[in-house]
């Protein structure tokens, strides 16, 4: 797949991967064997008919390729570019064994691609069934589950709190990896299913939680919004921000663009990412385009870096620095940040995860100082607490997740709930799987 | 969907109300809660507290600092904004106490009123003290003389009623009466040092905190305050807190995070505020 190169792509916030062309995908879909008992549909957690749209693709009939998709997944576009397709459906691809896997991943976006820039047909929808269904958050998670709904016939409302639609996609995962314009686009395709949006709407604030009860079925999908700090002295300093922080003031708020955009951010010129996961690639990789010198700091070896690696490529093509086997322990300044010192981690035997387990080393030769002005701390998130904490009778996990069995359904009886919110941070795909089978189960109940 | 502006009055020097169509915020809004506007498309996020509601409506009351409140000042009725999120935070903690004390410092006083009414109708009475630095300064006096059952009013330079801080007035009442809790809005510094009256006296002191926010939601932690030596979110575990246990420094010092860029957009807005004609953004 093309990727911009590097030392232009850093100066802007312009899709890094440009695709496939028609005849390139064509000839990736001939390499398909159209297995009999696919197992890259198995690894997928929407099970889309892969060998079926990859089929489509080879005839070069790319509408019945995207009328294939769009069955099990209405958010191909996005999901072409940001599912780790290396563990899921091209992780299981028979052709992976001795050669390269398909690409599934880009054929799933090109077809989405190529419909977007055709004309989507309108989808259609089912006769009115005289429900109504309430469903909370339109991240990937609650978009999934209003089409589905919606798609059964049932009158369904989102509540997003915020002024844009799209959770995580909108507000979380910058535009140089999943434009803007594309999640505006397929949840486009979401609404004219017939599904209300209603934004500025805080469900348990702008809506009680009664008035939520007395819908016919609510799904959840509130996601993991909280942010975790790491509790280290000088966390609350002018220029330390959580990567969600630092992220919203960016991708929501364009602050790149200040004094166009209102929202302003602190310009470092030399910045700090704490974490070693997709978050934190994401913050690096958008402090470099903000022109940065920029210092990854993760406290295991590079080989156990949580992110895709693909991401991790590109943010060491954008020259993204990484400080390996150290960990922060204390953010110096006053009031602005100043620096943030850390610790050498050495690295022992595996944990309960199997991963090594990093131990601080001892001595002063172990300590170390960055001079930074921003600090950005990517190390997590849990599921946000606004809703779900006045919901009496909801049954939590320990880690503040709502607890559900294999269908979605909650400790409240027509309460359902899926994504981010039940299983904590996870994956887009993982979150629109969840709600696919609340929302199956939802349609069941409500039959 | 944007929300229209039904009433817009200057009420004192730089000090604006606005009335506001937001059905969603009216109908489940409380003392102490606040709202998240953005009046267009490349405008900020801001929190203001809901100073009143009254069916569809909100009432904002506000100060103007910087660009965006600059911009609000100068919405006429008719005009909408894009949006408006809430409301959001905890309410106040309305039960029966006794006798309650509200304290209001320049714009903090928009707070007062809905406080003020929830708190006698849950069979308190209400003191309320007023300051701000000049008569100019001073707001809805009137209409906090129905909510309170005695109101005083200070100013710094004594252009109207008592000269001097509402510290002064708070401290004799509380020699001379018995005083079950103290509510105190204002700017942090004037929150900081009149909220120490109340400590030899061990009163209860809310304070509602004002740090810079961003969704207003819990999402982002932008305001992240210290309480107690524990990291708070105001917008979600607050806005309102027990006065003796804040970092006062620290939420200071974080709310001076952007001057250079506050400074910046304000300069911008005049620049082209005025070179239309008083027109923006048409
Ligand atoms: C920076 C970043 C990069 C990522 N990169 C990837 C990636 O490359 N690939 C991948 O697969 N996953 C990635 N993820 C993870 C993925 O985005 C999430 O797993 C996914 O978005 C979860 O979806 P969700 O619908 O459960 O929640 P969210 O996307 O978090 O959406 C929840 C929505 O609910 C709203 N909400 C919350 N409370 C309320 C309320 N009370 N009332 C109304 N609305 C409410 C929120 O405002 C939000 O819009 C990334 C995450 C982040 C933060
Ligand atoms: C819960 C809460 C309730 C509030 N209620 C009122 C009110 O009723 N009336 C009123 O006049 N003001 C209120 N404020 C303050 C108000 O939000 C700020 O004055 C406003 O955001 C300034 O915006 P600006 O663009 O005009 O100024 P700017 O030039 O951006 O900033 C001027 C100053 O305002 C503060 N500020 C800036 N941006 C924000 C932000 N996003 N969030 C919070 N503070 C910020 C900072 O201290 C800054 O130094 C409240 C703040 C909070 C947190
Ligand atoms: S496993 Fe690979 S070869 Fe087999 S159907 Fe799926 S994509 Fe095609
Ligand atoms: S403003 Fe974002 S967490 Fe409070």
């Amino acid at each position: 797949m093309s990727k911009r190169d590097p030392k232009i792509r850093i100066h802007d916030f312009d899709e890094v991967d440009q695709g496939i062309s028609d005849q390139n995908a064509v000839l990736e879909a001939s390499r398909c064997m159209e297995c009999v008992r696919p197992l890259c549909v198995k690894g997928c957690p929407v099970n889309i008919d892969i060998p079926g749209f990859i089929a489509a693709i080879n005839e070069r009939d790319f509408r019945l390729a995207a009328n294939i998709i769009k069955k099990d997944n209405m958010l191909p576009a996005i999901c072409g570019r940001v599912c780790p397709q290396e563990n899921q459906c091209e992780g299981k691809c028979v052709l992976g064994i001795k050669e390269k896997p398909v690409r599934i991943g880009a054929l799933e976006r090109f077809v989405a691609d190529w419909e977007r820039k055709n004309g989507a047909r309108p989808p259609h929808i089912a006769k009115h069934t005289g429900k109504r269904v309430a469903v909370v958050g339109s991240g990937p998670a609650g978009l999934t589950a209003a089409a589905e709904l919606a798609r059964a016939g049932h009158k369904v409302t989102i509540f997003e709190s915020l002024h844009a639609a799209g959770g995580v996609l909108t507000y979380g995962i910058p535009s140089f990896r999943l434009p803007k314009g594309i999640v505006r686009a397929e949840i486009d395709q979401v609404l004219k299913l017939g599904v209300e949006l209603k934004l500025n709407h805080i469900v348990g604030r702008s809506i009680p939680v009664e008035e939520l009860l007395s819908y016919d079925a609510v799904f959840l999908g509130t996601g993991a919004g909280l942010p975790s700090f790491m509790g280290i002295e000088g966390e609350n300093l002018n220029g330390v921000y959580s990567a969600n922080e630092f992220l919203t003031r960016i991708n929501l708020m364009h602050a790149n663009r200040f004094p166009e955009y209102d929202t302003p951010v602190i310009n470092g010129s030399r910045v700090a990412v704490i974490g070693g996961g997709n978050v934190a690639m994401d913050s690096a990789r958008v402090a470099r385009r903000m022109g940065a010198k920029v210092y990854l700091i993760y406290r295991r070896r590079e080989e156990d870096l949580p992110a895709r690696e693909e991401e991790v490529k590109n943010a060491i093509e954008e020259g993204v620095e990484f400080v390996c086997c150290a960990n922060p322990t204390k953010i110096t300044g006053g009031p602005s940040v100043s620096g943030i010192e850390c610790v050498r981690m050495e690295m022992c035997d595996a944990d309960d995860s199997g991963r090594p387990r990093p131990v601080p080393m001892e001595g002063k030769d172990a300590k170390f100082t960055l001079n930074v002005d921003v600090v950005v701390e990517a190390i997590g998130q849990s599921p946000n607490p606004l809703l779900v904490s006045l919901m009496d009778n909801l049954e939590r996990g320990k880690k503040g997740n709502v607890i559900v069995d294999e269908d979605g359904k909650t400790s409240i009886p027509h309460v359902f709930a899926g994504g981010d919110i039940a299983t904590g941070a996870a994956t887009v795909i993982e979150a629109m799987g969840n709600a696919k089978k609340a929302a199956a189960a939802i349609n069941k109940m409500l039959e | 969907m944007a929300y229209k502006v039904e009433k817009a009055t200057q009420i004192a020097d730089n000090i604006f109300e606005l009335w506001i169509n937001a059905p969603h915020v009216a109908k489940n809004a409380h003392a102490g809660q606040f709202l998240v506007i953005r009046i267009d498309d490349s405008g900020e996020r801001i929190p203001l507290t809901i100073s009143a509601a009254k069916e569809d409506l909100v009432r904002i009351v506000f100060m103007t600092v910087g660009k965006t409140t600059t911009y609000l000042s100068k919405l006429k009725v008719g005009d909408e904004i894009l949006d408006v999120a809430g409301p959001l935070g905890h309410p106040s903690e309305i039960k029966e106490w006794g006798h309650c004390v509200v304290i209001g410092g320049g714009v903090g006083i928009a707070c007062l009123p809905i406080l003020a009414k929830a708190l006698q109708d849950a069979g308190n009475r209400v003191t309320g003290i007023i300051g701000a630095r000049n008569e100019k300064l001073l707001l809805l006096a009137d209409e906090l003389e129905e909510n309170c059952d005695e109101l005083v009013i200070c100013t710094d330079d004594g252009s109207r009623g008592f000269h001097g801080f509402p510290a002064d007035i708070l401290k004799q009442k509380l020699e001379d009466k018995n005083i079950d809790a103290v509510w105190i809005i204002g700017p942090a510094i004037m929150m900081k040092i009149t909220s120490m009256a109340t400590i030899p006296y061990n009163v209860k002191t809310f304070v509602s905190l004002n740090p810079i926010m961003v969704d207003g939601t819990g999402m982002c932690g932008s305001c992240r305050v210290t309480i107690d030596g524990e990291t708070k979110f105001a917008c979600v575990d607050g806005p309102e807190f027990d006065a003796h246990l804040v970092d006062w420094d620290e939420l200071m010092n974080r709310q001076r995070i952007y001057p250079e860029q506050e400074k910046q957009s304000l300069e911008l807005f005049h620049e082209h505020y005025c070179e239309c004609g008083g027109h923006h953004h048409e």
